[in-house]
């Protein structure tokens, strides 16, 4: 599926300070009736964003009208749980092109890869000074550079490097998907079907 | 491995591929949108689970969505030539459950399918794992899917098992030593005699929750018991075939000077029955235990205190004697015939607790018949239980089978998250006979104790 391709994205970001942020907190079950990849982004976080009868829960980050922007910071293990890719569709839909944890789950991990959300992966300290920056100021913006694989706060000194294979990082800088490349592998992979011992 | 990419990911070829009605319906509209057809539509088996009701499966589905979502798989597999097993038909089920049950899961296949529960295969030393739709795309379409090489993790367990210790409680055990994230980035070989002595059930229970402590998947290397289920069965291959697929079988073990990236050792001796008091799989005890405190835990302090206020528990009180609400019994975790066995084993001459709402869900038809077949079906009828028809169910709860707000669940499946059971559900995670015990009782009970009655 296409997607908008990533280079560098300065943005605000949105905290999360919570730790094991499982798909089904991102979007319950109940959500994944669609045979379409629409509307996702309407039912992000919906237990913890909406109260049973539809209002805002006021307390919730993504109601906090002071936090905005493309950039989603999560606690450590984000994404654990159900490989629903319906998970990272509604970060994508949301808004958000960037997820950043100090862990990330594996599966969540390439479905974000995959669909065009880019996750960064820092220490848990850095994600800690990143956290005190949202809390002191929460127009504090982040700067992650996919072609020089780092993230810094914009106006510090702080800054990391983060790391992806040069492959899916190739994949997110031009939009392409891995069907692409697979299909124009597709000779090898009949020739090794030929050959499979199952 | 088709290909391997210089600081990139391996090209995967899938043997055998599962599909359901909630991860595949936009992986078809993807290659309708390319205009390509299913590359190798033999390898891929379809069936319906996630969203189907357990009662009254012979009617129209009456939610207007899920019933969408079944008529899509089904033109979806008819249209591409895939092997569909809907509603009604005798080999429907689970799709962890059927994989096995029909012989598409076997020793040394790679095994993918849109859930992350795709991890139980593994029981048969398959190379099974969850993925995403993209994925499941890409499997249509061109038979392979693009991974990272995992890092490697064996977790052996000697000694025998305690009395009331299942396959459930050494997974619990497990994943609340090494957390949820614990295994991340790894993939997983259970060894050592725990395992060896498991049957297949068993051992597809413990495969099933590796993810849950982030495993890209769990393995446990076939043996005469793996080679003797599978043997016969409609998918597994005959004659020649089978000769030339146990020539390849004989090669999978790892060699015993085999190194891993990480090596851990329980003692069998030390697992008792569990349950999770907390909002992941991670958060067990031994049931005789008490909630420990956030600091014991470790890790972040708000989220532990965010997780027990959802609860409504307080650190220190004991599980034993909390009142419960509602018993799930199935999924793919425990929804085999061994887990009804076992269920039955307790209830049997007890009944079932007025307080409790108790929905007893068989992962597949296969396994409702062997539940009549073996009687068991008289025994849960005497003592006030019923049984419904097979499915995913309360699970995840994308049925009607949802748990109710503020309710306790004692829930056999593997999931305790946050309305994972239903909106402001509230699960605890145990074995088919901690779910028993609990059914019998309304509140949370030691299984031994009741067993000790029936054999004093």
């Amino acid at each position: 599926m296409a997607y908008d391709k990533f280079n560098i994205l300065t943005s605000t970001a949105v905290p999360l300070p919570i730790e094991n942020v499982d798909t089904d907190q991102i979007i319950p079950a109940r959500f994944l009736k669609a045979t379409e990849r629409k509307g996702f982004g309407d039912n992000l976080f919906r237990d913890w964003r909406y109260h049973s009868d539809n209002t805002p829960k006021e307390h919730f980050v993504l109601n906090n009208p002071i936090y905005g922007g493309k950039i989603l910071v999560g606690g450590k293990n984000f994404g654990s749980g159900s490989s629903r890719e319906h998970a990272a569709w509604a970060v994508y839909d949301y808004g958000f092109r960037c997820v950043v944890s100090s862990f990330f789950a594996d599966i969540f991990r390439n479905n974000c890869l995959n669909v065009g959300v880019l996750p960064v992966q820092v220490s848990p300290e850095f994600l800690d000074t990143i956290f005190k920056s949202l809390e002191q100021n929460p127009k504090t913006e982040l700067t992650v550079d996919l072609p020089a694989q780092t993230i810094s706060i914009a106006g510090t000194e702080h800054s990391e490097s983060f790391a992806i294979n040069d492959y899916k990082k190739d994949n997110l800088l031009n939009g392409f998907d891995d069907i692409d490349y697979l299909l124009n592998i597709k000779e090898d992979i009949q020739q090794f079907a030929q050959n499979t011992p199952l | 491995m088709v290909k391997r990419i210089e600081n990139g990911p391996d090209v995967f070829f899938i043997d055998r591929h599962l599909v359901h009605e909630v991860t595949s319906p936009v992986a078809f509209l993807g290659l309708k949108n390319r205009n390509i057809k299913v590359l190798y539509p033999e390898r891929t088996f379809a069936t319906a689970d996630h969203n189907t009701p357990t009662r009254n499966q012979h009617l129209p589905v009456k939610d207007k969505l899920s019933a969408n979502q079944l008529r899509a798989l089904e033109e979806n597999a008819t249209q591409h030539g895939i092997p569909y097993w809907g509603l009604g038909h005798e080999k429907n089920g689970i799709v962890h459950v059927i994989g096995p049950e029909n012989g598409i899961t076997v020793p040394g296949a790679t095994i993918v399918c849109g859930d992350s529960h795709t991890s139980t295969h593994g029981a048969f030393g398959a190379i099974a794992f969850g993925i995403g739709t993209s994925e499941v795309e890409m499997v249509l379409s061109t038979q392979c899917i693009m991974q990272p090489k995992p890092k490697s993790m064996r977790i052996t367990i000697d000694g025998a098992l305690n009395a009331a210790v299942t396959p459930k409680d050494v997974a619990l055990y497990i994943i609340s030593k090494l957390t949820t994230s614990g295994a991340t980035g790894y993939f997983v070989e259970y060894a050592g005699e725990v395992f060896r002595n498991m049957s297949m059930e068993g051992r597809m229970t413990v495969c099933n929750l590796s993810i849950e402590m982030g495993a890209r998947g769990g393995m446990i290397a076939p043996d005469e018991k793996t080679y003797n289920y599978i043997q016969g069965r409609e998918y597994t291959p005959e004659g020649t075939a089978w000769d030339k697929a146990m020539t390849y079988w004989d090669t999978l073990y790892s060699d015993s000077d085999a190194t891993f990236d990480k090596e851990i050792t329980f003692s069998a001796s030390d697992i008792e029955p569990m349950i999770t008091y907390g909002t992941n799989p991670g958060m067990g005890i031994g049931i005789s235990n008490g909630i420990p405190t956030a600091e014991a835990v470790g890790g972040g302090a708000a989220t532990y205190e965010k997780s027990l206020n959802y609860m409504d528990f307080n650190e220190g009180e004991a599980m034993i004697g909390k009142p419960i609400d509602f018993v799930f019994l199935g999924s793919c975790t425990n929804g085999r015939i061994e887990d009804f066995r076992a269920f039955a084993s307790i209830i049997k001459g007890r009944k079932k607790a007025d307080n409790v709402t108790a929905w007893l869900v068989p992962g597949s038809h296969r396994v409702e018949e062997a539940i009549k077949e073996e009687g068991i079906l008289d025994i849960l009828h005497e003592s006030g239980f019923e049984l419904r028809e097979p499915g995913c169910s309360a699970c995840l709860a994308m049925n009607d089978d949802k748990i109710p707000a503020g309710k306790y669940a004692v829930s056999t499946s593997n999931r305790n998250f946050e309305g994972r059971q239903g909106p402001g559900a509230r699960t605890l995670l145990a074995s088919p006979l901690v779910a028993a015990a609990a059914a019998v009782t309304g509140k949370v009970t030691d299984p031994r104790e009741l067993m000790e009655l029936q054999e004093a």
